[in-house]
C-alpha cells in the first residue's frame, strides 16, 4: 500500500526524561522515527521535555518543542500547530499515556487529529488487564490465573483462592513501578498498597506466580495489510520472576526446539493480529521447562526497550520501519535498510549470539535493596556479540565497566558458602558473579539449577568458562590454550592474572602468534545476501570482513552503559562529534557497547564497532583501522579513562593532550596550574592516609568536602563537619593510597556556577554561563540550572569569562571543557575543571544554538573556532529563561536516601523555557513530574542549622495560603516568628505522626533537610522515603523549596488585608 | 578431541574438530539459516547427498528427541557447525546430536568459521567438498582434483523414495502421496486432517495410482534436480486433470514441468526459515520455510495452463502456481514448516477443501 497522502503534518511525542524503565532507547527510537517520517516527505512536529537527546535537535524534526509532556502543554502545541495526525507509539509509556489523555480530553476529536499506527483501542486492549485477559481467552492463549483488584480486600480474597506466591502488577506504570512478588501476608499488604498508589487507575493485577518458567520474548511487527513478522526472539537467562529489563538476556533463544519456537511465534503473531497493531510490539511469554505449557505474560503495544535491543541485536531498525508502517507503507514494499537488496518483510537470521546485561545503580546506592523482582531497577544496559555464548557473555561483563573482567567478584573468595548460596537463590544484581564463584568452589550446575532455576544449558556454559580458568593456569604461555580461551571471550587481563604476567604481555604474545580478532558484519541474514552495513563485532575466527578504507579515519569512543552520572548527554555529544568528523571529510568510526543509544545506530557513523570499551578491545580496532587518532572527550569518564593506556600504546589522542587532561584531573598538578594561571580555588589538599586527612582537615577548617580523585558523578563525595566524620569517611568510604589519593577541600557555601567552553588551543568560546538554584554542596547534576544567570553582577560575569578563558588557554584545552565555580562572599573560586564534554552540553547547545560538540570536534581536527566562523569570548545572552531540572527515579529504588548532596542521584533531566524564571521553573518542575498546587499543606522538618532560614520560607508559604505542618521543635520556632503552625507528632509518638500525615496524603509537599548521619534508621530518612513511596514531592534543599515557592507565588494572586490606619 | 578437515573444491581448507561418525564423506556443501530446527533439517530427505552447514553457531542445544524427525534416517552427508553443544538441555532431549549422528553414520565438523564458509558458498553457488580426518598425509591438491573430477549426483530421488507403497489410514479424504523424498511433516498435516493416506514410490505408474480412487494427490518434496527424473514428470502428466493435486517443493517443480514449464538452478539455493513469499491473490506476505536449489523459470510458464500465485519477495522467483482448468496447485516452499514458520499451513486446508468440492461435484454428476 502506498503511503498516506491525505496527511501532511505529524506530531511525535517523545518519552521525556530518562528514568529507570525508560532510558535512551526512546531517543534512538524517536530519532529514527522522525527521520523516517521526514524521509517520506511529512512535516514532523516533535514534543519532548528532555533536552539531552538527539531527537530534540532541530535537524531531526521540522519543529521541535522542548516543553512538558502534559495535557496542558501538548494540547497547546496541538492547537498552535494543528497537526493532521499524532504518532504516540514511539515515546515509550509516557508517549502512550499522553495520547490516551489527549484522546480522553476530546481535543483530538475536536481538531480532527488522527492517531497513526496502533489505534488507542488496541493500546487499551493490551494495557488494560481485564480487556487483555478477555482477548487472550478469545485467542485461546493461556494466561496465568489472575484477578484485577482495586483494594487490599480483593487481593486477600484472590490469595485465599490461589495461594502464595503471587505477583502484583500495577496497571499503566513504567518498568513495573510499585509491583513485586508476594510470599506472605505482609508482602501482600505492602506491595499491593504501594502498587495501587502508583497505578494511575488504582488497579493492580494479581497473578499466580510462574516463577521458574523460561522467559521468552518475541519482537513482532505488523502492517495495515496484516503482514506480520518476528524480528527477533530472546531468552532470558534469568527465569520468570525478574523484570525483563533487569534480566540477563540472550538472542536468539537458545534452549527451545523449533516446535516450541514455532508455538510461541504463532501465538505472538496471533496476538499482534488480534490487537491490530500497526508497528512494533513486544510479547513476553513464560514457557514451562518441562512441557509445552506456556503463558502469555504481557504485551507492549509499542516500541520498547526490548525493541531497541532487538534492533541492535539483529540490525533490523524497528522504530524506523514502525514509523513507515504508521503512514500506511507495508513491510513488503519497504526495502530492508541493511541489505538494501531484500525487503523488510522477512525475519532476520543471526549467525552470532547476543548477550545483554543490565547496568544497575547499586555502586552508587549502596544502601538500596539489591534484590531483583518485577520492578525494574537498572538504569542502562550493555550488549555484546560473539560467536559463542561465552564470548558474548564475557564481552558484556567487561562492557559493564564495573571494574570486572570476568565472572568473578573482586573479593569473591571472602564470601562464605552460605552467603553465596543465598545470593544465588535470591536474584540480585551480582548473581552472575556469585554463580562464577560457586562454580569455582565446585558447586555442581545441578545444585545451582536447583537454587536459581537457571537453565542447565546456561549454567554449563558458565561452568565451561570457570573450567577454562584452570586450563589456562595449567598451560601458561601456551598459544593453543590461549586461542581456545580467547574464543570463549576471556579478557587479556584475566589471562594475564592466570598466567602471572601483565595484560600488555598477553597482548604482545597474542599478536606474535597471530591470535587477533576478526570483525564480522551484522547483516540480518547470516551471510545469505550481500550486505554493506558498516556494523561489526569482533570475534576469534578466520575471515575478517571489516576492510580498512583509503579514507583517513578518526575513532570516537562512546560512553558505554547509561548510569547515574553518565547519561544520554554523552551519547548526544558523541553523535555530534561523529557527524562533525564526517563533515570534516574523515571516515568516522565509533566504538560503543550500549544498545539503547543513537550512537550505536549503524546509520550514524561510517563504521560502527559494537565492542566493549576496554583497552584490549579498543586497541584491536585501532590496530586494524590505523586511524589518524582517537577522540576521547565526548564519551564521558569511560573514554577519558582509556586515554593514558591508549597513549602508552602509541595512539594519538586528538584534542586536549593526555598531559593536559591529567593536569586538570590530578589534584596536585591542577593546583599548581591554577597557581600559575592565578585563579583562586577553595583551600584544599590531597591525603593518602587517614592520619594525613585529619591533619589537613584541621588545617583548612571544617566543614570540608572529601572525595576520591578521578571520579564521575561525585561518587563517594561527602561534606564532613568534624574530625570524627572525617575519620569515619576515610575508614569506610574510600581506600586511600598513593595511587588513589583523597581530595580534601574547604567547603564553601555560596552560589554555584557552571560554565562550558570550547577552546582550539588559542581561541575560547563560552556559549553560556549557568547558575544553580541549589547552593554549592549539591552535585551539579542534581541541581536546577538556570540560564542566563539571574543573580550575578556584570563584574562577576566578567570575572567568570576571564577565568574561563584563562583556564582554557592555561590548561591548553583543545575541544570542550566544563568548569564548576562557587561564588562565596562575592569572590569567584574554581571548584573543578573537567577537560571533556559535560552533562550540560546538549542543554546549552540547544539554548544558544551553538553546536558545541560539532565546533569542538572541528577544533580538535585543526579548524580554529574563528575559521569556523564563530566569535570568541562569552556568546551574547539569549532571550528568555531556561532551566534544567533533574529527574530522579527514587520510586524504583527502595531504601535509597533521596537527600541531595555531593553525590549525584538523578537519572535524567528536563528543560523548562519561558519568559521569566518563575514560568520556566514551573514548566521544568511540571515536566519533571512534580505537581504544583496553589494551596495545600507543607510539612517542615528541618535541622537546627536550617531553622532560621526556614522561617522565611514558612512565612511565604503561609502567605500564599498553605497550611504549615511541623514537628514540635520546628513548630515552636515558627510560632515564635508568628507563623501559624499545626504540630504533628514525631515518628513513634502517639497521635498523628509525620508518617501518618504523609501516608494519608495530608501534605502536598515535604521540606526536609538533613540531620547528621546517613544511617537509614534515622527518622529523617524514613520521612523522605515515606514521601517517595507516597508520591509526595520531598525537597531536601531549602533552595529548591524556595524555587518552588516562587513558582507558587507567581501562580497565585496575593490575599493581603488592608493596612490598618494607625491613629497617632 | 579428534581433528577433522573440510576441504572445498576451490582449495579452501577448514580445520576443525570431529563429531558424529568417523566416516569420510563427500558431497555438495550447502548452508541453511534457520536458527532452530536442526533435527528436522538433518533428517529432511531433501538434503540427500549434501553436506549441510548451519549458519547459527550454537547447534545441538536441545539435543535430539523422539518426535521431531522428518525422515527415518538422516540423508545428509555431513554436518558443519561452529559449536556443538555437549550438554543439551530440553525436557524432550533423548540424546546428544553427536551420539545421534555417530549412530547414523553421519560425520560432522565443528569449530570452523561457518560464516566464512557461507560467504564462499554464496559467491560460488555450487561447492563440492569433502570431510576427512585431519592428518599429515592429507594431500589437499589431490583431494581438490578428485572433487573437481567427481560429478554431482543425479539419482537423489531414487535413493530416498520408498520402494513399496504403504498406507497411513484415516477416515477422511483419500490422498495418494507420491513420495520423492517426503518429509514426515507432510504426512503429519494430512493425518491431522484425518486423511486416508497411501504413500507410493516416485515411479508408481499413473494407472496404479488412479486405481486407488484417490480424492487427491500430493506431490511431495524431495531432493535434487527435477530434470533428473523425467519418468516422474511423465507420470504426473498423465494424472493432470484426473484428480485434484497439491505439489510441494520438488512436487511443485515436477507438476510445473509436467505442465510444460522448465526448471533452472538458482545461483545459490533458498534454505532457511525466513523466506518471505507474497501471495498474489491476497497481497499478503507469509514467512516460509524453504529448501531448494532449483526453481521454475517464470518465462517458461507463459504457454502453460499454470498461473503464478506466489512469488519470493526477495528475488522474485516463482513460489507457487495454480492450474487454470483443473483443481491443481503447488508451492515451492514448505507449508508444513517443521522446521520453520507455519504461516502458510492453511494451504493444507485449501487442499482438503478442494478435494471435498470435487467429491461433491462428482456426487452431483453421478
Amino acid at each position: 500500500m502506498p503511503k498516506r497522502t491525505d496527511i501532511e503534518t505529524i506530531l511525535v511525542i517523545g518519552s521525556g526524561p530518562i528514568v529507570i524503565g525508560q532510558a535512551a532507547e526512546f531517543d534512538y527510537a524517536g530519532t529514527q522515527a522522525c527521520l523516517s517520517l521526514k524521509e517520506e516527505g511529512y512535516r514532523v512536529i516533535l514534543i519532548n521535555s528532555n533536552p539531552a537527546t538527539i531527537m530534540t535537535d532541530t535537524e531531526i524534526a521540522d519543529k521541535v518543542y522542548i516543553e512538558p509532556i502534559t495535557l496542558e502543554f501538548v494540547s497547546r502545541i496541538i492547537r498552535k500547530e494543528r497537526p493532521d495526525a499524532l504518532l504516540p507509539t514511539l515515546g515509550g509509556q509516557t508517549g502512550l499515556n499522553m495520547a490516551i489523555e489527549l484522546e480522553e480530553s476530546g481535543i483530538l476529536k475536536e481538531l480532527g487529529v488522527e492517531i497513526l499506527g496502533t489505534k488507542l483501542d488496541a493500546i487499551h486492549k493490551a494495557e488494560d488487564r481485564d480487556l487483555f485477559r478477555n482477548l487472550m481467552y478469545e485467542l485461546g492463549a493461556p494466561v496465568p490465573e489472575s484477578d484485577i483488584i482495586h483494594n487490599l480486600d480483593e487481593a486477600k480474597a484472590f490469595v485465599e483462592r490461589i495461594g502464595y506466591p503471587v505477583i502484583v502488577r500495577p496497571a499503566f506504570t513504567l518498568g513495573g513501578t510499585g509491583g513485586g512478588i508476594c510470599y506472605n501476608d505482609q508482602d501482600l499488604e505492602e506491595i499491593v498498597t504501594s502498587g495501587l498508589k502508583y497505578s494511575p487507575v488504582t488497579q493492580c493485577l494479581l497473578e499466580k506466580s510462574i516463577a521458574g518458567y523460561k522467559e521468552i520474548e518475541y519482537e513482532v511487527m505488523r502492517d495495515a495489510a496484516d503482514n506480520a513478522i518476528v524480528v527477533c526472539n530472546m531468552e532470558n537467562v534469568d527465569p520468570v520472576g525478574i523484570h525483563t529489563g533487569d534480566s540477563i538476556v540472550v538472542a536468539p533463544v537458545q534452549t527451545l526446539s523449533d516446535r516450541e519456537n514455532q508455538m510461541l511465534r504463532n501465538i505472538s503473531l496471533d496476538i499482534i493480529r488480534a490487537l491490530k497493531i500497526e508497528g512494533g510490539c513486544n510479547v513476553q511469554l513464560a514457557l514451562d521447562p518441562y512441557s509445552f505449557q506456556y503463558y502469555v505474560i504481557e504485551v507492549n503495544p509499542r516500541v520498547s526497550r526490548s525493541s531497541a535491543l532487538a534492533s541492535k541485536a539483529t540490525g533490523y531498525p524497528i522504530a524506523k520501519l514502525a514509523a513507515k508502517i504508521a503512514v500506511g507503507l507495508t513491510l513488503d514494499e519497504i526495502k530492508n535498510p541493511v541489505t538494501e537488496s531484500t525487503y523488510a518483510c522477512f525475519e532476520p537470521a543471526l549467525d552470532y549470539v547476543v548477550a545483554k546485561i543490565p547496568r544497575w545503580p547499586f555502586d552508587k546506592f549502596e544502601s538500596a535493596k539489591r534484590n531483583l523482582g518485577t520492578q525494574m531497577k537498572a538504569t542502562g544496559e550493555v550488549m555484546a556479540l560473539g560467536r559463542t555464548f561465552e564470548e558474548a557473555m564475557l564481552k558484556a561483563v567487561r562492557s559493564l565497566e564495573m571494574g570486572l573482567d570476568h565472572l568473578e567478584l573482586k573479593n569473591g573468595a571472602e564470601h562464605d558458602d552460605a552467603w553465596i548460596e543465598k545470593r544465588i537463590r535470591k536474584a540480585g544484581d551480582e548473581r552472575l558473579f556469585f554463580l562464577g564463584e560457586a562454580l569455582r568452589r565446585g558447586v555442581t550446575i545441578e545444585q545451582i539449577h536447583e537454587w536459581s532455576a537457571i537453565d542447565l544449558f546456561f549454567l554449563e556454559k558458565f561452568d565451561k568458562i570457570v573450567k577454562m580458568e584452570k586450563t589456562l593456569a595449567d598451560n601458561k604461555q601456551d598459544k593453543d590454550t590461549l586461542y581456545v580461551a580467547k574464543r570463549l571471550g576471556f579478557a587479556d587481563r584475566k589471562i594475564a592474572e592466570l598466567w602471572e604476567t601483565t595484560e600488555a604481555e598477553v597482548y604482545a604474545f597474542r599478536k606474535e602468534h597471530g591470535i587477533i580478532p576478526v570483525y564480522k558484519m551484522v547483516d540480518t541474514c547470516a551471510g545469505e545476501f550481500e550486505s554493506n552495513t558498516p556494523y561489526f563485532y569482533g570475534t576469534y575466527e578466520e575471515e575478517n570482513e571489516s576492510v580498512k578504507t583509503d579514507k583517513e579515519s578518526v575513532i570516537v569512543l562512546g560512553s558505554g552503559p547509561i548510569r547515574i552520572g553518565q547519561g544520554v548527554e554523552f551519547d548526544y555529544a558523541t553523535v555530534h562529534s561523529v557527524w562533525a568528523i564526517k563533515e570534516a571529510g574523515y571516515e568516522a568510526i565509533i566504538i560503543n557497547s550500549n544498545p539503547e543509544t543513537v550512537s550505536t545506530d549503524f546509520s550514524i557513523s561510517d563504521k560502527l564497532y559494537f565492542e566493549p570499551l576496554t583497552i584490549e578491545d579498543v586497541m584491536h580496532i585501532i590496530d586494524l583501522e590505523q586511524p589518524k587518532g582517537v577522540v576521547v572527550q565526548f564519551g564521558g569518564q569511560t573514554a577519558i579513562n582509556l586515554a593514558d593506556k591508549l597513549e602508552a600504546n602509541g595512539v594519538k589522542i586528538l584534542g586536549t593532550t593526555l598531559e593536559d587532561i591529567d593536569r586538570a584531573e590530578n589534584r596536585d598538578k591542577f593546583e599548581r596550574a591554577l597557581h600559575e594561571i592565578g585563579i583562586p580555588q577553595p583551600l584544599g589538599k590531597t591525603a593518602i592516609s587517614k592520619e594525613e586527612a585529619v591533619v589537613i582537615g584541621k588545617e583548612i577548617g571544617f566543614p570540608v568536602l572529601v572525595r576520591p580523585s578521578y571520579v564521575l558523578g561525585g561518587r563517594a563525595m561527602e561534606i564532613v563537619y568534624n574530625v570524627e566524620e572525617l575519620e569515619h569517611y576515610m575508614e569506610h568510604a574510600v581506600e586511600a593510597s598513593p595511587d588513589h589519593p583523597v581530595l580534601i577541600d574547604r567547603y564553601l557555601t555560596g552560589n554555584e556556577i557552571e560554565v562550558d567552553a570550547i577552546c582550539d588551543g588559542e581561541n575560547v568560546l563560552i556559549p553560556g554561563i549557568m547558575e544553580h538554584i541549589e547552593r554549592a554542596g549539591v552535585h551539579s547534576g542534581d541541581s536546577i540550572s538556570v540560564y542566563p544567570p539571574q543573580k550575578l553582577t556584570p563584574k562577576q560575569i566578567e570575572t567568570l569569562t576571564d577565568y574561563t578563558t584563562r583556564l582554557a588557554r592555561g590548561l591548553k584545552i583543545v575541544g570542550l571543557m566544563n568548569i564548576q565555580y562557587v561564588i562565596s562572599d562575592g569572590e569567584v573560586y574554581v571548584i573543578e575543571v573537567n577537560p571533556r564534554s559535560s552533562r550540560t552540553v546538549p542543554f546549552l547547545s540547544k539554548i544558544t544554538n551553538i553546536p558545541m560538540a560539532n565546533i569542538a570536534t572541528k577544533a580538535i581536527l585543526g579548524e580554529s573556532i574563528v575559521e569556523q566562523g564563530y566569535p570568541t569570548g562569552l556568546a551574547p545572552e539569549q532571550q528568555g529563561v531556561f532551566v534544567k531540572v533533574p529527574v530522579f527515579s527514587f520510586a524504583k529504588l527502595r531504601r535509597v536516601d533521596i537527600t541531595l548532596g555531593p553525590e549525584m542521584k538523578s537519572t535524567g533531566e528536563v528543560m523548562g523555557k519561558d519568559a521569566t524564571l518563575e514560568k520556566a521553573l514551573y514548566k521544568g518542575l511540571v515536566a519533571a513530574g512534580m505537581e504544583i498546587q496553589t494551596h495545600g499543606s507543607v510539612l517542615f522538618t528541618v535541622s537546627d542549622k536550617d531553622k532560621e532560614e526556614a522561617i522565611a520560607l514558612a512565612k511565604r508559604f503561609s502567605t500564599v495560603g498553605y497550611r504549615i505542618l511541623a514537628t514540635e521543635g520546628t513548630a515552636k520556632t515558627f510560632e515564635q516568628a508568628g507563623i501559624r503552625t499545626d504540630i504533628v507528632e514525631k515518628i513513634g509518638a502517639k497521635g498523628t505522626t509525620l508518617l501518618d500525615v504523609i501516608q494519608n496524603g495530608e501534605a502536598q509537599l515535604v521540606v526536609n533537610t538533613l540531620t547528621k548521619g546517613k544511617q537509614p534508621a534515622r527518622d529523617g530518612f524514613r520521612i523522605r522515603r515515606e514521601s517517595v513511596e507516597n508520591g509526595v514531592p520531598c525537597l531536601t534543599s531549602l533552595d529548591t523549596a524556595e524555587a518552588m515557592l516562587r513558582v507558587i507565588e507567581s501562580m497565585t494572586f496575593t490575599a493581603e488585608q488592608m493596612p490598618k490606619a494607625e491613629v497617632k | 578431541m579428534k581433528t577433522r578437515m573440510l576441504i572445498l573444491e576451490d582449495g579452501t581448507v577448514f580445520k576443525g574438530f570431529a563429531f558424529g561418525s568417523e566416516a569420510a564423506s563427500q558431497g555438495e556443501v550447502v548452508f541453511t539459516t534457520g536458527m532452530t530446527g536442526y533435527q528436522e533439517e538433518i533428517t529432511d530427505p531433501s538434503f540427500y547427498g549434501q553436506i549441510v552447514t548451519l549458519t547459527y553457531p550454537l547447534i545441538g542445544n536441545y539435543g535430539i528427541n523422539r518426535d521431531d524427525f522428518e525422515g527415518i534416517t538422516p540423508q545428509i552427508r555431513g554436518l558443519v557447525v561452529r559449536e556443538l553443544a555437549k550438554h543439551p538441555s530440553n525436557f524432550r532431549c533423548d540424546e546428544t546430536l553427536d551420539n545421534y549422528l555417530a549412530s547414523k553414520n553421519v560425520p560432522g565438523i565443528e569449530g570452523i568459521d561457518t560464516r566464512k564458509l557461507t560467504r564462499i558458498i554464496r559467491k560460488a553457488g555450487t561447492v563440492r567438498a569433502i570431510l576427512t580426518a585431519a592428518n599429515e598425509e592429507v594431500n589437499v591438491e589431490e583431494i581438490v582434483a578428485q572433487l573437481k573430477a567427481t560429478p554431482l549426483i543425479t539419482d537423489h530421488v531414487k535413493q530416498v523414495s520408498p520402494t513399496a507403497a504403504y498406507p497411513s489410514p484415516g477416515r477422511g479424504m483419500r490422498v495418494v502421496v507420491i513420495n520423492y523424498g517426503m518429509k514426515h511433516g507432510l504426512l503429519r498435516e494430512l493425518n491431522k486432517r484425518d486423511c486416508d493416506v497411501l504413500v507410493v514410490p516416485y515411479n508408481t505408474p499413473a494407472k496404479e495410482i488412479l486405481a486407488w480412487h484417490p480424492d487427491g494427490i500430493l506431490l511431495s518434496n524431495g531432493p535434487g534436480n527435477p530434470a533428473d527424473i523425467p519418468e516422474a514428470v511423465e507420470i504426473v502428466k498423465e494424472l493432470i486433470g484426473k484428480v485434484p493435486m497439491f505439489g510441494i517443493c520438488l512436487g511443485h517443480q515436477i507438476l510445473s514441468m509436467a505442465s510444460g514449464a522448465k526448471s533452472f538452478k538458482l545461483a545459490f539455493g533458498h534454505r532457511g526459515s525466513n523466506h518471505p513469499v507474497k501471495s498474489l491473490a491476497t497481497g499478503r506476505t507469509e514467512l516460509t520455510s524453504q529448501n531448494h536449489s532449483y526453481a521454475i523459470d517464470e518465462a517458461s510458464l507463459k504457454n502453460t495452463d499454470l498461473e503464478i500465485t506466489h512469488i519470493a519477495l526477495n528475488d522474485g522467483t516463482v513460489q507457487g502456481v495454480r492450474h487454470t482448468k483443473y483443481p491443481i496447485f503447488a508451492v515451492q516452499f514448505h507449508p508444513e514448516g517443521s522446521p520453520g514458520p507455519e504461516d502458510s499451513n492453511h494451504l493444507f486446508d485449501d487442499f482438503i477443501e478442494m478435494m471435498e468440492n470435487e467429491a461433491e461435484k462428482g456426487k452431483q454428476n453421478a
